[in-house]
């Protein structure tokens, strides 16, 4: 990768966390909060990748990618600088949407979801996460139970049919991040939604 | 962070092996009660020491976490002490006997007394996660029997145990089902602790030696398994706490003297240190003062 010429190494070296153990165990404590209460919003700090990475989405890659984890680019995610970045922090491979263990783009991009990962009977666990780019993120829009959530949660959702038909799946189905700017909600495939 | 060895990473394990800790976390969560298989990694302590907890521990805690350990309640028994200096020196993070206090709190075997609430995470160290692992030895078969929700055999043995000893004989490690999907093992609490398992705590299993880890997010439905006709009893010593007087918590009987005298006290030595100090008093416990 060194020897690309498209390799633009003042963008790629930059924006990795400057305390790795410590930024990696804040950040997957705010995720893990959030995939335990699926519509919480956290926000997330200490890492950002090119355009058109947003921090939540740069500090999620930091934090769970690496050379173990197949990484699926959707769209304008699928852009040099990205790549390099991706490749250089996290050594993660770069490989189509039925390998992925992780698929990051916007909703619209990542289309048609059905060709991600759910898992297998025997192996529920080995299903895709989606970090999905939104450009805003709040809690209100589709209603939200199941577990992690005492009576209701809120969450503003790109759809709402996918999310039912992948809730469906379950024990199978992916599990998603939502990410826009520093914020960060999730959404496991437990959570039914209305 | 003040308090860490330097020679240590934070919180001991390098940063690949918290990566993969953490992806199974997160996958756990995703499907309560489903055991995550995980690489458990040689810790410096032996297997059964709680190597899977302090696995989970280590990939979850952050340097402004207040951590507490309990080993069947107590946290001043070796297992627990040693686990507290680990994090204490590895992740100079700071400890606490106070469940209220403690933000992240690792157990063996008991959930504490006291309620735990958002913002808490609760470990369980695991020996054996698969409930399905003494009615059947063949790990293909077990993962079989969850995939395809085949959990006929556990009522079968619940079952023996009513038409041998006319009760569920079955006190500890008590199995629940999980969002009415997958039959967990609860780790061997005690089946008192069984309800208390719907909290608001996020909770974490690690089985290190048989590398899996399971997970319940807050709030999940986690039901006992029993019958229409023999239903599930979190029965507990019928006795106070003879040194804190409690009616409501676990207790421990222990053997005072070579003459058959005993005396039953709170297995939570948080919750009954505190009843004292706040004057309550049990059968015992004025002898113990004088």
């Amino acid at each position: 990768m060194m020897g690309d010429l498209t390799f633009d190494s003042s963008r790629a070296l930059e924006g990795g966390f400057a305390d790795v153990p410590v930024h990696s165990a804040h950040a997957f404590r705010a995720a893990m909060e959030c995939m335990a209460r699926p519509g919480r919003i956290e926000d997330l700090a200490g890492g950002q990748g090119p355009e058109p990475l947003s921090v939540a989405a740069s500090v999620l890659l930091l934090t769970l990618c690496d050379p173990e984890t197949p990484v699926h680019l959707a769209g304008d995610h699928d852009a040099g600088p990205v790549r390099d970045w991706i490749t250089f922090h996290t050594g993660a491979p770069l490989v189509g949407p039925e390998e992925a263990m992780f698929a990051l783009g916007t909703w619209a991009a990542l289309q048609p979801v059905d060709r991600f990962a759910i898992g297998t009977p025997e192996y529920p666990d080995r299903a895709a996460t989606l970090i999905v780019e939104t450009d805003r993120l709040e809690a209100e829009g589709a209603v939200l139970t199941g577990p992690g959530i005492r009576d209701q949660a809120a969450l503003s959702l790109p759809e709402v049919a996918a999310f039912q038909a992948n809730a469906r799946l379950f024990p199978l189905g992916f599990d998603a991040f939502f990410t826009s700017g520093a914020r960060v909600a999730a959404l496991p495939r437990t959570t039914k939604v209305r | 962070m003040d308090g860490q060895d330097q020679a240590y990473n934070f919180a001991y394990l390098d940063e690949q092996t918290k990566r993969m800790i953490r992806r199974a976390i997160l996958k756990g969560l995703a499907v309560p009660g489903y055991q995550v298989p995980f690489a458990s990694r040689e810790m410096p302590m032996p297997y059964g020491w709680g190597t899977g907890g302090v696995q989970v521990s280590a990939a979850v805690m952050v340097p402004e976490d207040r951590f507490k350990v309990i080993d069947q309640g107590a946290d001043d028994t070796t297992n627990a002490v040693s686990i507290r200096k680990f994090f204490e020196k590895t992740a100079g993070v700071a400890v606490t006997e106070r469940t209220g206090e403690a933000t992240v709190i690792q157990t063996r075997h008991r959930i504490p007394e006291e309620e735990l609430g958002e913002g808490q995470v609760l470990v369980y160290q695991v020996p054996i996660p698969e409930p399905l692992r003494f009615l059947e030895p063949s790990e293909v078969e077990t993962r079989k029997m969850h995939a395809l929700e085949e959990y006929g055999l556990m009522h079968v043995k619940l079952y023996e145990d009513i038409a041998r000893h006319g009760a569920i004989s079955t006190a500890y490690a008590y199995p629940v089902k999980v969002e009415g999907r997958y039959v967990m093992d609860p780790s061997p609490i005690p089946k008192f602790d069984n309800p208390k398992m719907e909290m608001a705590a996020v909770q974490l299993f690690g089985a290190g030696r048989e590398q899996r880890i399971y997970a319940l997010p807050p709030y999940t439905k986690v039901v006992s398994l029993d019958f229409e006709d023999h239903p599930f009893d979190p029965s507990k010593a019928d006795h106070p706490c003879d040194l804190c007087g409690a009616e409501d918590s676990y207790l421990d009987e222990v053997i005072v003297d070579d003459a058959g005298g005993r005396m039953f006290v709170c297995s939570d030595t948080d919750y009954c240190g505190t009843r004292q100090a706040n004057g309550h008093r049990g059968a015992l416990a004025a002898e113990d003062a004088a």
